[in-house]
């Protein structure tokens, strides 16, 4: 599990390891144009930080720290969203 | 992992999901402001402003075994993710000497690849064994 976050006012963000602005989630500046972002089986999977909800807390969740563990990823569409 | 926040995302678990499993989601609920995160797994729709129904497979040394992405008013099939991890688990602790053919699931049988087995596929397994 991820360390605890201090939850201020503004919207925890992450975003992938490796560009700018990863650490400072409030600044204004358009995400790093990655190098033509491709997933491949096989081949390792982009890591990312993100601010996370788990259990009535807030936490930090950082791909990496899962290596040794098998981990599933779910993308959707959005809360409340039906299906 | 959404583009909502985790304020959202409690607001969801607390009024909704908490209904259908006991104590709410067990796991973290990700939140991805602008789809960063999306957009390099290659699952953020720029046009709708949100991410599609990705799921992706990472083995314990953070190599993608597998994904399936599906277009938002399609659920997944939790059973076959599952049966997918359980045979990538077997592959890797077989150390490759095994492999699991279609329609595999745990307790059916496995391939052993091999120069004994070219061409002597149809002898061990069998169509129907495709289908549950």
């Amino acid at each position: 599990m991820g360390e605890e976050m201090e939850v201020g006012c503004a919207r925890p963000t992450g975003g992938p390891v490796g560009s700018s602005g990863d650490e400072k989630a409030e600044t204004a500046t358009p995400p790093v144009k990655e190098a033509a972002p491709m997933i491949q089986v096989g081949k390792k999977a982009p890591d990312f930080v993100a601010p996370a909800y788990q259990q009535g807390k807030f936490v930090s969740v950082k791909l990496s720290e899962y290596l040794g563990k098998w981990v599933l990823i779910c993308f959707y569409p959005g809360d409340f969203t039906f299906v | 992992m959404s583009i909502d926040s985790v304020f959202v995302h409690k607001m969801w678990d607390d009024n909704e999901l908490s209904k259908m499993v006991d104590g709410g989601v067990p796991f973290p609920m990700l939140s991805d402001a602008g789809g960063r995160v999306g957009k390099v797994f290659g699952v953020f729709d720029e046009e709708a402003g949100v991410e599609t129904r990705g799921r992706f497979i990472i083995d314990p040394e953070g190599v993608v075994q597998g994904f399936e992405v599906l277009t938002p008013p399609v659920g997944r099939n939790v059973n076959e993710t599952i049966r997918q991890v359980q045979a990538f688990q077997l592959v890797r602790e077989s150390k490759g000497t095994e492999a699991t053919p279609s329609g595999w699931r745990p307790g059916k049988v496995t391939l052993k690849p091999g120069p004994e087995l070219v061409g002597k596929v149809w002898e061990v397994w069998k169509t129907n064994m495709a289908f549950d």
